[in-house]
């Protein structure tokens, strides 16, 4: 009786999620993101950047599958930027909601399991924002993974970048890293630095960690004030530079800082304030040097938020594009088939410039931007090309 | 020679200079550490409870500073008071309507409902504070350079601060009548309340200075650590219970003095070794303390019942 009751109530779930509220065929993508926990700034504009992209498209009458236009429907997650949530949530969209394809995760620390389930279930994934080289690497081979890509450049480019910008526009030879041991993408960001740098002539005097949720780094930076190094490299997130910065001045520390992309959420400018001008970073777009596509884009952004973009909201509005011309390609709503097309995207001009992918790998060839922090605001300084 | 011996006594005065400065950050991280461990101590000592929900406390002491500062452009002195008696008064509430219908039943409830009191106000202030915030400096610091060592305004008013409230809750416990009630019920909580102690008032009184030093250490933490966020109070939380246990829990100088050596070992590691190690060697460290002092550097062994 009970038994026969479940059922009833479980094929009804089914049939409300299976076939889709209000009828119709639908292109249904998922996105798992950053809404809650250490960075909610990074899941709030992923959210925004996938919902003007959804907004858009089907204004502007759906997505072109096979000759036919199909609107495109968003299935969100809150991954809570928790490597076990991440994949779980991965799990629950490719599995129990069949999206055709997952957006995200953005930090390195959930993409990386997240893809593990993606690749497991054959589901194309792309990350916006995850730069570190396991996302879209296999564990045990080494070799790319065959469902997984990303919007965003590499931490083996991104590192080069910077390692040459330090050395070679700030001409200085010594360069101390203070990075969080715990956290994917600042640990691979930081022996990737120290490898390049160390590689072009530079020398690294401190290389120091501390652990998430620290807040009192006053005794790495008290070694390090010791060493005198002319640069300081800070692979961290928005909320740990502002007080890694503070503390550095209060010692006395007059190092030039030298960042991320994960420094890239206007947040820090507003934690921060007067200790991180001046800084330089590392990131995927500037507004400043913005091409048609781009403009556009930060326009609609800001009437629609009442803010401007940030580069998460960029690198998902071009995954959702990058997706889209895929089905296009693949001409129908198969996720093998969706696979090969976007892996064979030759050229697709996106808000965050040209992408560019050669298989079998899933990371895009495309340029990365040098940005200076200065009162108050992101200033273009420098391109840099694969 | 003289220029050898000079190279070596800079050399020296170097290596102690960085001692000494690696030394006052031990002080400040200590001091805030301390001044938490007395909460879990003081709640432990007479209830044989342990207050899960501190940590959030602590937590709201830097949010209800920072609210106070954005809206009333009060002195500082008078800011901190006011953090005390309302973080103070929230822990005597939260002990009222929480866990006093719950004394006398199983230990674990009253555990459990402390760790569900500090997600309840952890998510509260989440729905309200999403994203981090920048806490307000409420006065301009200075860093001054006092013969090669650097030391700021900020800093020493920390240290001083927390001593000051240490020393200041020492007297009130072993001078003051209320102190010497809530030693008592912390020597013996069934027989003390018979000759005449009011159990419940001490109790109260307990909790309200426990999370009243909690809120200021929050306060004190969020000005020198200035990015303030909802979840801040989990790791220092555990932290300053860890700190409360070496010290021996239920004593407050033990708490004290946990405090400072739980500052002191984190900042001393990072200071010698690798950064990479200092969780592995602080806490094995600390395990070692507790393998040859199983109650804690200065607490006692439980009365046996017989």
């Amino acid at each position: 009786m009970k038994f026969s009751h479940l059922i009833t109530a479980g094929l009804a779930i089914a049939a409300l999620t299976g076939c889709g509220e209000g009828g119709g065929p639908s292109v249904k993508v998922g996105l798992n993101t950053e809404l809650t926990g250490e960075m909610p700034a990074v899941g709030a504009s992923s959210k925004n950047a996938a919902e003007l992209f959804a907004s858009q498209i089907n204004a502007a009458g759906g997505i072109d599958v096979g000759g036919k236009k199909l609107p495109l429907k968003l299935a969100v997650g809150d991954n809570g930027a928790k490597a076990d949530q991440a994949a779980a949530i991965a799990q629950r969209l490719i599995a129990q909601e069949n999206v055709v394809a997952m957006i995200g995760p953005d930090a390195s620390a959930c993409a990386i399991p997240a893809s593990e389930i993606a690749e497991s279930l054959k589901c194309p994934m792309i990350s916006p924002w995850s730069t570190n080289p396991k996302t879209t690497l296999d564990a045990i081979t080494g070799k790319p993974k065959a469902y997984v890509f990303r919007a965003c450049f590499t931490d083996n480019f991104q590192a080069g970048v910077l390692a040459k910008f330090v050395l070679n526009n700030l001409k200085a030879k010594t360069a101390a890293v203070l990075y969080d041991v715990a956290s994917e993408a600042p640990n691979g960001q930081a022996t990737l630095f120290r490898q390049t740098f160390e590689a072009n002539g530079g020398q690294i005097v401190g290389f120091e960690t501390y652990t998430t949720g620290d807040r009192d780094f006053s005794a790495q930076l008290t070694k390090i004030k010791a060493t005198n190094p002319e640069v300081i490299f800070l692979p961290a997130y928005y909320n740990d530079v502002p007080l890694i910065a503070q503390q550095a001045r209060r010692l006395g520390i007059t190092a030039q800082f030298v960042g991320s992309d994960a420094w890239s959420s206007p947040e820090i400018i507003k934690l921060g304030g007067a200790d991180i001008d001046g800084s330089f970073f590392c990131n995927h777009y500037s507004t400043q040097i913005a091409t048609p596509v781009a403009q556009k884009f930060m326009t609609d952004y800001q009437a629609k938020y009442g803010q401007p973009p940030d580069d998460v909201a960029a690198l998902t509005y071009d995954a959702f594009g990058l997706l889209v011309e895929a089905i296009k390609q693949a001409g129908k709503l198969d996720r093998e088939a969706i696979r090969d097309a976007l892996s064979k995207i030759a050229k697709y001009d996106g808000v965050t410039g040209t992408m560019k992918f050669q298989p079998p790998s899933g990371d895009p060839l495309k340029s990365a931007v040098v940005l200076q922090i200065k009162d108050g605001k992101f200033v273009w300084v420098a391109n840099a090309q694969p | 020679m003289i220029l050898a011996a000079a190279a070596a006594s800079s050399a020296f005065s170097g290596w102690a200079f960085y001692l000494a400065q690696q030394s006052i950050n031990a002080l400040q991280l200590g001091s805030i550490y301390a001044l938490i461990a007395l909460g879990y101590s003081m709640v432990y000592g007479v209830l044989t409870m342990i207050n899960f929900a501190h940590g959030d406390l602590f937590m709201l002491g830097a949010f209800a500073c920072l609210l106070i500062a954005a809206f009333l452009p009060l002195p500082f002195v008078v800011i901190l008071l006011l953090v005390i008696l309302l973080i103070g008064l929230l822990g005597a509430l939260i002990e009222r309507v929480a866990y006093r219908p719950l004394r006398g039943g199983p230990r674990v409830s009253a555990i459990i409902t402390a760790l569900g009191c500090g997600l309840v106000i952890e998510n509260l202030t989440l729905v309200n504070f999403p994203y981090a915030q920048r806490m307000p400096a409420l006065f301009t610091s200075t860093s001054y350079q006092v013969a090669g060592l650097t030391i700021s305004t900020l800093q020493l008013l920390i240290i001083g601060i927390s001593v000051a409230l240490m020393l200041g809750l020492d007297f009130f416990i072993y001078k003051t009548r209320y102190g010497i009630a809530m030693r008592a019920i912390a020597f013996d909580a069934r027989t003390v309340p018979l000759m005449g102690v009011p159990a419940d008032r001490i109790i109260s009184l307990t909790f309200l200075i426990g999370a009243g030093l909690g809120g200021a250490a929050g306060m004190l933490y969020g000005l020198a650590y200035p990015v303030i966020a909802p979840s801040m109070g989990v790791l220092v939380g555990w932290k300053a219970f860890i700190a409360a246990v070496i010290g021996g829990i239920g004593s407050v100088r033990g708490a004290v003095l946990g405090g400072f050596i739980l500052g002191g070992v984190e900042i001393m590691v990072v200071a010698f070794l690798p950064s990479t190690y200092r969780d592995l060697i602080s806490y094995s460290l600390l395990l070692v303390i507790l393998i040859f002092k199983p109650y804690g550097l200065l607490g006692r062994a439980p009365n046996q019942k017989v």
